[in-house]
This record gives C-alpha cells, sequence and structure tokens, in this order.
C-alpha cells in the first residue's frame, strides 16, 4: 500500500486520492487566445522527475499540491494550496 | 514463400543468420533518422527502404531493438473502434498484419482469433451497437452478438445471472487476432537492415539540434549525427523527447500493468474483453492466459508492479473465468502509455518542419504497427500526410477537432 500524506487528513492510503493534473498558472480566459487557451486545456509538461501537481482526497473532497517524483514514484512533499502559493511567490 | 519453405525444410544443415547489422560506428550524416528501435521506428525505416529508396536511415534506441512498449504490450489486433478515422486507420493495419508474414519473410505468428467485448450494462450495448453500424460502415466485421451467441464462442466465459456484473451481450469482431509482438519488430528490422539501414541499439538521444524552424542534428551518448529529418517513434516517452526538440504534447504517460499466468491446454480462442471490469484476456500459442487491464491511476514513468493493480486484475478475471482461481501468475510488468486526451495517437508533422512525430501511442500502439511504418514513411519520403493519418495531426488539438475513441478503447480509464 503506498502512502500520501494529506495535509488535513495525515497520512492514508493512495487509494483514497485522485490524481488532479499538472499544476500551472491559468491563462487569463478574457485576454488568452484560442491557441493558448486549448495549450491550457489539453497539452502538458508530462515531465520525468519532479513534478506538482494537484490531487484530491476524495472522502473529504480536499483538494491540495504534491511534489512526486515521477521516475520513482515517490511522494516528496504535499502541501495546502495556500501555503505553497505563498511560499513560492515570496521565492527571488 | 510456400516454395521457400520447402526448399529451407530439404536443406543439409541449418547455418543460424545474422537479422541486424552488426554494431558499428555512427555515420557524421543520416538523411533519416529515427528515433526509437520499436516496432513503429523498424517499420517505418523498411517502408522507407523497401518502397521509396531511401536507405541512408539510422535507427537510434537508447536500449535494445523492441526492448520497450513492443514487447510489452499484450499483442491485440482490432479495427473495431469508433469514429470513421479510427476505424478506416486500423482497418487498414490488420489488413497489413494479415499480409505481413509473407511480405516479410519472417513468421510473425498471426492468429484470427476473433475478439469479443462484453457489455454489462444498456449504456455499454448502446455504445456496441453504434460501433457495430461504424464498423460495417466501413467494411469491418463487427456485430452485436447475444448471450447465446457468447456461450457458443466462449464456452469457459461465466454466464451466471448472480454474477456482480451479469452479461447481456457482447461485440463480436471475427477481424481481430493476435500475433507474436517480437516477430513483428524483428521482422521489419531484419528487412530494413538487409537493404542497408543501420540499427544502433544502446544509442541515447540526449539532444535535438534546430536552426530557423529546422532540426540540423542530434546529439546521442555516442556523438553528434547531422540528418535530413528525424522521425521520433518513442512511445512511453513522447513527451521527454518532444521535449528536447522544445515540442509541447498533449500526453499523460501512466503505466500499464499486464500479468501471464502458468501455461493450460487450449481452453480460449477468442480475444475476450470487458471494459466495465477494466479487464481482457487472451490464451496465448503456448498456453498462457495473458491479461491486462487500464492502466494506473496516476501519471508515471516507472515500471514497477503494485499489488493494488494486480489486485484488481485478478478479481476481475476471476468474475469471467473462476476456472482461473487456481492458476499461478508466472510474470507480471508494465509498459507506459502515452495517453492523449482524445485516445487517438499524435501523428505527422511538428512544429519543426523536418521533425516528423509518431507518439501519443496509449493502449493502441501495436495494433497500428504496419500502418505506421507504411503512412509514416509515405510522409517522410514525399513531405505530404496521407489521408488516412491526417486526422491524427497535433494541430487538431488548437482546431479542437478530436477523434474521440475513449468509448472504444478496451482499457478505459
Amino acid at each position: 500500500m503506498k502512502i500520501m500524506t494529506c495535509p488535513l487528513n495525515g497520512p492514508r492510503n493512495i487509494a483514497e486520492f485522485t490524481y488532479g493534473g499538472e499544476y500551472h498558472q491559468e491563462p487569463d480566459p478574457d485576454r488568452s487566445d484560442d491557441r493558448s487557451w486549448a495549450e491550457h486545456v489539453f497539452f502538458h509538461d508530462n515531465r520525468a522527475g519532479i513534478v506538482v501537481e494537484w490531487w484530491c482526497h476524495n472522502a473529504s473532497a480536499f483538494w491540495f499540491l504534491a511534489e512526486r517524483d515521477t521516475r520513482t514514484d515517490r511522494i516528496l512533499r504535499t502541501f495546502r494550496v495556500e501555503d505553497y502559493v505563498s511560499a513560492t511567490e515570496t521565492m527571488p | 514463400m510456400a516454395l521457400g519453405l520447402l526448399k529451407f525444410g530439404f536443406r543439409k544443415g541449418y547455418r543460424a543468420t545474422r537479422h541486424f547489422t552488426a554494431a558499428k560506428p555512427l555515420k557524421k550524416h543520416y538523411d533519416v533518422v529515427i528515433i526509437g528501435a520499436g516496432g513503429h521506428g523498424a517499420a517505418i525505416a523498411y517502408n522507407l527502404a523497401r518502397y521509396h529508396g531511401i536507405t541512408n536511415v539510422a535507427v537510434l534506441d537508447k536500449a535494445y531493438l523492441g526492448g520497450g512498449n513492443t514487447a510489452r504490450n499484450t499483442a491485440v489486433i482490432r479495427s473495431n473502434y469508433l469514429t470513421e478515422e479510427g476505424v478506416a486507420f486500423y482497418r487498414e493495419s490488420v489488413r497489413l498484419f494479415r499480409g505481413l508474414s509473407n511480405e516479410l519473410g519472417y513468421n510473425i505468428m498471426m492468429e484470427d482469433r476473433g475478439q469479443l467485448t462484453l457489455a454489462h450494462s444498456d449504456a455499454a450495448i448502446r455504445g456496441f451497437r453504434w460501433r457495430a453500424e461504424v464498423n460495417q460502415h466501413l467494411g469491418v466485421r463487427s456485430e452485436l452478438v447475444d448471450r447465446q451467441t457468447i456461450r457458443e464462442l466462449v464456452p469457459n466465459l461465466r454466464m451466471d445471472d448472480d454474477m456482480r456484473y451479469p452479461i447481456l451481450a457482447g461485440l463480436w469482431h471475427p477481424d481481430g487476432g493476435t500475433a507474436r509482438h517480437d516477430a513483428v519488430v524483428w521482422g521489419y528490422a531484419r528487412e530494413a537492415c538487409r537493404r542497408g539501414v543501420e540499427l544502433h541499439q544502446l544509442t541515447e538521444v540526449q539532444g535535438i539540434e534546430q536552426e530557423g524552424g529546422k532540426v540540423t542534428g542530434v546529439v546521442t551518448n555516442r556523438g553528434r549525427i547531422g540528418c535530413g529529418c528525424v522521425v521520433q517513434a518513442v512511445a512511453g516517452m513522447s513527451s521527454v523527447v518532444g521535449e528536447m526538440a522544445g515540442i509541447r504534447l498533449p500526453i499523460h504517460s501512466y503505466p500499464l500493468q499486464a500479468m501471464v499466468t502458468q501455461p493450460y491446454k487450449p481452453l480460449l480462442t477468442p480475444l475476450v474483453s470487458s471494459p466495465h471490469l477494466h479487464v481482457y484476456i487472451q490464451q496465448t500459442s503456448r498456453g498462457e492466459f495473458v491479461i491486462g487491464g487500464g492502466s494506473d491511476p496516476y501519471p508515471l514513468y516507472n515500471t514497477r508492479a503494485t499489488l493494488e493493480l494486480k489486485e484488481t486484475l485478478s478479481s476481475a478475471i476471476l468474475e469471467l473465468f473462476p476456472f482461473l482461481g487456481q492458476a499461478q501468475v508466472l510474470r507480471q510488468w508494465a509498459g507506459i502509455t502515452d495517453m492523449t486526451p482524445d485516445y487517438s495517437p499524435i501523428m505527422g508533422m511538428s512544429p519543426l518542419r523536418n521533425y516528423y512525430l509518431d507518439a501519443g501511442w496509449g493502449t493502441w500502439g501495436f495494433k497500428a504497427t504496419p500502418i505506421c511504418g507504411k503512412t509514416m514513411a509515405e510522409l517522410v519520403a514525399s513531405g505530404n500526410v496521407p489521408a488516412l493519418i491526417r486526422p491524427f495531426e497535433l494541430e487538431r488539438f488548437y482546431r479542437f477537432r478530436q477523434v474521440n475513441e475513449a468509448g472504444a478503447t478496451a482499457a478505459s480509464h
């Protein structure tokens, strides 16, 4: 059994979670053209390495972010969205 | 071929012959560099050499010939898809598979077994009716069959009314079959090498050089090669290699786990699939049951095994074939599937003028091998995108013109 640590519920079986896609900035829907919107919807970095992604704990419907290595299948860190956003915004 | 076989049988000795070119230094320049020596790469090289007279071709692989998804798929051949574009494409592939042993002079062990997909709900039956209509319209043998016909086709299948998901009907596809997947790539590579194509194994592409929207060369762990054009045929690594060329793709890569049991006497002729239970099964000619299912629940570039998925596969297959309860699993493995949003491949032109894509092979790559070889070679040789693969261009995602095959892929998520 693979364990993922939910920032709200603590360590749980990864089967209790749903993968929700790569974390990236959404383009402004009012100002984005069709091509960049298509890229936002369909295209992915799909990186082999360390990635930041959306995950959801199904039973509590709690969305959070996880840092994961897609080559080793290791979950490195999980964080609440607000913590991640404030941390990345203060980074130089 | 029959005469050749007879002559071969009367020979005094049977000397081993070399199939592929021996390892040798890379040339400075090739007209075509194919990244990935799997079934697709080998088939493209063969078609270039045989039908287009292009033999200054290098097929590069970071590992060995046919060691990636060509060795890891479950060797299902079928064309009963849902969209006209998809059906026409795979129909042509099945036709080429039928003649491939003769074409290559190499036994790919093609077997016309027929393929049966099971419906466990009214919604599935409606989907099957739709598929059967599209299939028949395009000349593919495919029909909705009732429970009695299913009993006759697969006598060992459990058809009880008190099953968790009772079987209501089936989509019977007599054109479906299987072949030896390794033999397909070996045959293509042998015939390509015989015509002058160079196979370079243990040659990893580490960078792609470009200038003014064109590829000029590839950097490998064995040095730099100049090239006229590049074909990327690396299922399971499409995004990673694409990124070297600066091309972002609409792909998520998931492992797909499969397993085989110990061998049994012949018990199951057709390939049987249940999209609802996320499982499909076939018995190989040497008696082993090959069991595959849906991809893993999250993206990964790792072929590790998980007990959860093996349990899901086992419980689903026991629902259909309880006699396998005593079977021992001999081997298990995983392949990396490059899943596209519409479950169709990405083939043809890329944003770079002389860089061609053969990507986005999720769970539908092996069955497309011969037609990919043919159409991609045509594209490389002529520069024109063949009509059969035009719908699968990368541009479709920008035009919101996806080719939705999500309902017709056996291993649906």
